[in-house]
């Protein structure tokens, strides 16, 4: 290759991007991944991201099960998802090209570490011949570059094993992409003081490796075009990049800011949960306390038992844990006090993929326990949305006096977008006062209003009493085997929770509020049918887009909602579980559109699916 | 760490109660006869001596016959679901260090089906007493084997005979690290109080196995050495400090042969009191504790009174000290500034 100093390359101006890095699990891909999206979004993009990670912790080097992949789609005006197709694969070794090259957008191109296409290699990743000579690649644009020879070079000198170096070789691929997207490489720089400032010689080995990949790009005449995506017009405001798991724990903290009260967050490790419990065990200096029990069933106890105490217990776990916690969650029921749960859904059944994304455990969040249980279920729709729902959760529990559910997944909790940082000031007021007078104090004596009983915790002089998870008597909260009353404090719990409707915002309709067709979603499936429904609404169908974030109750205008329209499509990753409720609430012909494959859907695949129904003339729901 | 020590119910300047300002408004209902009467009372007479006003003190209960208990203490209460009391406890405790919390369970409750939470409440020394009503049966689900049921023991669940070999609860509770170790009889009533007492003026994870007759489902388990005339000769009444000496005429003693305990007879054979073990509850080593939770009768006189009781810094105290610690180190947390941590980057 010809090297000339600083060459001039065309610069081509694009409105969105979508790159995949995929290499080993021990390629750092997670991290050249994060760096580019934290570049991207500090630079004013709208971003959205999809971190693949393989199930095993340590899967064989250079296999197909080891390949460790993130995916971020930036752009200069609003996305709501991490693109469908990349339209770059930087692919670190050949297991890395050989399982990602497919998803590739048709004459994208890849970016491949050339050193790591050894014959071993090439046989791990179950190729029997060379794809960067045998051809096979012709309809992509490929860059070989031995990154590996390239990056000992620039670190040449420095006291490291030549496996020491090897591993900065992720940088070298970070330099190369800053330079060809015009990206500064300021925050990366930073970070690596931040992260390796007591190790100058890791240090200096990470600035010499992205410096070099920059360089590279810069010299050498491979690239002959560099692009540029310009800022996006995002809402005023300071921002920062997010993901959903992040999310979730900082709307914990505060909810419990906002409510005043001690956050006690206790948890038992599980995929892809764990996250929530390792931040909020960093924020002991605000008062939390965070306990990690021997298993699922405990953890929801001690968050239990600290709600009894007057703490806002807090539980968090995936779909297994959720099959584990039934049991007490049907006691919170019965002895109505307030307590979160979050389940990062997974794939099931059983341990199913448990990196793997889903919505199985909606039907589960709703009625999985003995005996008629009613809790309310929220589920945000995007990483940024689990800061507002985890607020949401604890505003129902706390004013309604009952467990609530908080359902994110897989994407939700690994994917990040760009979130403005709230004003405090701009959040709900959650506080509700303890009960402390004695007079007149009956343990089920309800709110008029939201049925609610008294919060009387233990400490408060003249309202001792008892607790279980016997049926009560109603108002005095005494054990009762009486058949009328069991009759009575049924539709009283049924009836608490379903006024919650009273207390949430209506169903927001995107697009016209009748015409031929409605997808309703909930959950992460937000930004695909958005923009599924945004190009739609482009070519002048009369399509609308309605997303649930309240799971139970519905807000009340969902009735209403679901039949304004000839035709209601519900694509959800799962096998049609809120098909199932909508129809059976609402009568309402509901089809469905089910991929369960762990990964989420692409705007194309709703895209086509829409427009196969909207061609379909049977089966108008009205 | 910092020193500081974490509120506890026993600090307070002491309250006079009286044992009916315990007893609830609620019609005690189990069957006649049965040894959670005794136990219920005892507790109830304890109670004020602990000068703790009732509002602080809370009793939770897992499912089973003494799960009931909680019920008739007019303290606040809470009767859980099967086996799981020691979680909501737990919890309980991490949020108000500065109740006192008693946990009432009995052998199934917490040795079958809430096994795991006994052991991990123990080891992390919460600060609760667990009070667990040993019948050797299943007496709510009307007579099923329970997990000291005894080997071979005919019951609903077992026409043929249990295979299933008993476990020893206290060997148990020593293993699980519970700071605090005891054994008391139902209808030894004064002894039960004082076991109660003990086990609740201790801060830690307090044990206390009370061996209870369940007259309708496994009347007489405990009755080859709990009978008033048999008592003395087939008991070991443990008190610190004390040699081991058992008997009528309190001259049968315990004595190690090598690693194996034997009785013996002081007076024959060249014995003095000298050579009979002496107890030592506070003893951190617990090969001794472990022996006098294992030995039983037949072969032995069974153990009762405080077998272990060693001072150790409680789970809550270490949560609180973590937070505090935290505090000082970092500062009370700033919501704005960690909401705004990482990069952040401002679109006019
Ligand atoms: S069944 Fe046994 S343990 Fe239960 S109340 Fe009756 S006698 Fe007591």
């Amino acid at each position: 290759m010809t090297i000339t100093k600083g060459h001039e390359v065309p610069v081509q101006e694009l409105d969105r991007v979508t790159i995949r890095f995929a290499g080993d699990s021990g390629d750092g891909m997670q991290l050249t991944g994060t760096q580019f999206s934290r570049t991207a979004a500090v630079f004013g993009n709208d971003i959205s991201t999809l971190p693949d990670y393989p199930a095993e912790i340590r899967a064989p080097a250079g296999s197909i099960p080891g390949v460790s992949g993130f995916q971020i789609s930036f752009s200069s005006s609003e996305i709501h998802t991490p693109g469908d197709a990349p339209d770059v694969l930087v692919a670190m070794n050949p297991a890395a090209l050989r399982a990602n090259v497919r998803d590739l957008a048709p004459g994208g191109a890849i970016i491949v570490n050339s050193d790591a296409f050894t014959p071993p290699n090439l046989a791990k990743a179950g190729y029997a011949m060379n794809p960067l000579t045998d051809d096979s690649l012709r309809s992509y644009t490929v860059f070989d570059i031995p990154v590996s020879t390239l990056n000992a070079r620039a670190l040449d000198g420095l006291d490291m094993t030549s496996k020491q170096m090897d591993l900065t070789k992720n940088f070298f691929a970070l330099g190369i992409m800053f330079w060809l997207y015009g990206r500064s490489m300021e925050t990366t720089q930073a970070w690596i003081e931040e992260k390796f400032g007591g190790r100058p010689i890791v240090a200096e080995a990470n600035r010499r490796a992205l410096n070099a990949g920059y360089a590279f790009g810069e010299t050498t005449e491979i690239f002959h075009t560099t692009y540029r995506v310009a800022p996006a017009h995002l809402a005023p405001g300071t921002y920062r990049n997010i993901t959903g798991n992040e999310a979730t724990a900082l709307g914990q903290l505060t909810a419990s800011k906002l409510a005043d009260r001690q956050l006690v967050y206790a948890s038992y490790p599980i995929t892809p949960a764990s996250e929530i419990l390792h931040q909020l065990s960093g924020w002991k200096n605000f008062g939390l306390k965070t306990f990690q029990a021997e298993d699922e069933i405990a953890a929801i106890g001690a968050a239990l038992g600290a709600s009894y105490g007057g703490a806002m217990g807090l539980t968090g776990t995936s779909g297994p844990g959720m099959a584990l916690k039934a049991e007490m969650l049907g006691l919170a029921v019965m002895v109505e006090l307030p307590l979160v749960v979050i389940d990062v859904q997974r794939a099931g059944p059983s341990t199913g993929m448990p990196t793997k994304t889903e919505q199985s455990d909606l039907l589960q969040a709703l009625f999985g326990r003995n005996g008629d249980s009613p809790i309310p279920v929220v589920a945000p729709a995007t990483p940024a949305e689990c800061f507002d729902y985890a607020i949401e959760a604890w505003r129902i529990a706390l004013r309604h006096m009952t467990p609530v559910v908080y359902l994110s997944d897989a994407f939700l909790a690994t994917g990040s977008e760009p979130w403005r940082i709230p004003e405090l000031d701009s959040l709900p007021d959650l506080r509700v006062p303890n009960r402390t007078d004695r007079a007149g104090f009956y343990p089920y004596e309800r709110d008029p209003e939201t049925l609610a009983r008294p919060w009387a915790v233990p400490g408060t002089p003249g309202l001792e009493h008892r607790i279980g998870g016997l049926e009560k008597l109603d108002v005095l909260g005494t054990i009762s085997y009486d058949p009328d009353n069991h009759h009575r404090m049924q539709q009283l719990r049924a009836e608490k929770i379903a006024r919650i409707a009273r207390d949430i915002p209506p169903l927001d309709v995107f697009g016209p509020p009748e015409g031929e067709l409605l997808i309703l979603g909930w959950g992460s499936t937000y930004g695909a049918i958005r923009s599924a429904v945004e190009r739609l609404q482009d070519t002048g169908r009369k399509v609308a887009h309605a997303h649930l974030r309240h799971l139970n109750p519905f807000p009340t205008n969902t009735a209403d909602v679901v039949r304004a329209y000839d035709r209601v499509l519900i694509p959800e990753i799962n096998m049609g579980q809120l098909r199932m409720l909508i129809r059976s609430m609402f009568l309402v012909d509901a089809e469905g559109f089910n991929l369960v494959r762990g990964k989420p859907f692409t705007i194309s695949e709703i895209l086509a699916k829409a427009e196969q129904v909207l061609g379909d003339p049977a089966r108008p729901t009205r | 760490m910092t020193d500081q020590r974490t509120p506890s119910a026993l600090d307070a300047a002491p309250i006079k109660l009286s044992r009916k300002d315990f007893a609830s408004d609620q019609e005690v209902r189990w069957c006649p006869g049965c040894g959670d009467y005794s136990i219920l009372a005892q507790t109830q007479k304890v109670m004020p001596d602990f000068g703790v006003p009732k509002e602080n003190i809370v009793f939770i209960s897992g499912i089973g016959c003494s799960g009931r208990l909680p019920y008739y203490m007019n303290t606040y209460g809470f009767h859980s679901i099967h086996g799981r009391a020691p979680t909501i406890a737990t919890g309980l405790k991490e949020a108000r260090p500065e109740l006192m919390v008693w946990v009432v369970t009995g052998d199934g409750d917490a040795l079958s089906i809430g096994g795991n939470h006994i052991l991990h409440s123990m080891r992390r020394n919460v600060d609760i007493r667990v009070v667990m009503f040993n019948n050797r049966i299943y007496g709510l689900t009307k007579g099923q084997a329970s997990p000291t049921s005894e080997f071979g023991q005919k019951t609903k669940s077992t026409p043929s005979g249990s295979a299933d070999y008993p476990i020893h609860p206290l060997v148990v509770a020593l293993a699980a690290e519970a700071s605090f170790v005891a054994r008391a009889v139902d209808t030894q009533t004064e002894h039960l109080q004082g076991v109660l007492e003990r086990a609740g003026f201790h801060r830690g994870s307090a044990f206390v196995e009370v061996l209870q007759n369940c007259n309708i489902f496994n009347d007489g388990a405990h009755r080859a050495f709990t009978e008033r005339d048999v008592r003395e000769d087939r008991q070991l009444v443990l008190e610190h400090g004390k040699p081991m000496l058992f008997g009528k005429n309190h001259d049968l003693g315990l004595r190690l042969n090598g690693v194996r305990p034997e009785i013996v007879r002081v007076g024959e054979d060249g014995i003095t009191e000298a050579d009979i073990l002496v107890h030592d509850e506070t003893s951190e080593d617990p090969t001794i504790h472990n022996m006098l939770a294992r030995i039983y009768w037949p072969e032995f006189p069974v153990p009762i009174g405080v077998i272990r009781n060693v001072p150790r810094p409680t789970h809550d105290e270490l949560v609180d000290a973590q937070v505090r610690d935290a505090i000082a180190r970092q500062g009370p947390g700033d919501l704005a500034k960690v909401l705004r941590s990482g990069e952040t980057w401002t679109v006019q």
